[in-house]
């Protein structure tokens, strides 16, 4: 059987925090800023650099995304310095499945499963979609023009993982190489 | 396939991806109020062919609730607001009165 066009991998050693707080509020952007070294972005999008990183979820929900190492760390972190803040900070790492997929033809394969408009003119490189992937809720982001992740609840991983084994097979190219 | 501007994503969603909530502005009728008021608080809804308000969620998106203004007979969108009005803003007003002059939605003119 040959190769897939795109490759598919379950990424394992990447947490991933939940803070729930006013993302429009100073104090709340600073104590980001002072936790994790990084500027909330904006709306509907990521700022990643490596398996760490930053990304909109919602106006009042921010995604911190780091490795496994400094899992404890980062959430403690966030914790102390949104103490003074109306703020939630919870590791979610457990309750969810990162897909990292790697090609040139990366955008084709997205386009395949979510509703999402994936043109470049639609979909700059910083962004971060939350929406649908078939028949589940999940989020992508780019990590470079070739490479997205892809997050997803844990419980339903096995649905993703097969779902884009099948959008990824050899042959099933949209546009032709 | 309808497809609505979220107003907090800033993004157009498509049906797909959002959740219907009903009818949009019904006032709630609490404790002290009368039973026909509760009856129209429970079961009276406008069935309008023509331009109606709609209550939305981005389910699959920033889940926040919004509101939505179009028309069940063209499926034209007049626009979406924020959950948190009352009645629907001045701009969305003044845009269906521009596409629907003299147009009536129960309080609505």
């Amino acid at each position: 059987m040959s190769e897939p066009y795109v490759s598919v991998a379950r990424l394992d050693g990447i947490a991933m925090i939940t803070v729930r707080a006013d993302l429009a509020d100073k104090a709340v952007v600073k104590a980001v800023k002072t936790s994790t070294g990084m500027t909330v972005p904006a709306t509907a999008s990521a700022l990643m650099d490596g398996d760490s990183g930053l990304g909109w979820m919602s106006p009042d929900e921010l995604l911190v995304v780091c490795p496994e190492t400094e899992r404890a760390a980062t959430v403690d972190g966030l914790t102390a310095n949104l103490s003074k803040s109306h703020a939630l900070v919870v590791d979610v790492s457990d309750a969810r499945a990162v897909f990292e997929l790697k090609g040139a033809a990366v955008r084709d394969v997205l386009a395949k499963l979510v509703p999402t408009d994936t043109h470049t003119d639609a979909l700059p490189q910083n962004a971060l979609r939350r929406t649908r992937f078939g028949q589940v809720a999940g989020a992508f982001w780019f990590q470079d023009a070739t490479t997205v992740r892809i997050v997803c609840f844990r419980s339903v991983a096995d649905y993703m993982h097969r779902m884009l084994d099948q959008s990824t097979a050899a042959g099933s190219e949209v546009f032709a190489t | 396939m309808l497809t609505l501007d979220c107003p907090y994503c800033g993004l157009a969603k498509d049906e797909t991806e959002l959740s219907y909530g009903g009818e949009a502005h019904l006032k709630r009728h609490g404790p002290g109020s009368s039973a026909a008021e509760m009856e129209e608080y429970l079961f009276t809804r406008e069935n309008p062919k023509g331009l109606h308000f709609e209550r939305w969620r981005c389910s699959a998106g920033c889940g926040k609730w919004f509101h939505a203004a179009r028309c069940t007979v063209t499926m034209e969108v007049f626009g979406t607001y924020a959950a948190q009005t009352f009645e629907p803003p001045a701009e969305i007003k003044k845009a269906i009165t521009a596409k629907r002059p003299g147009w009536t939605w129960r309080n609505f003119q």
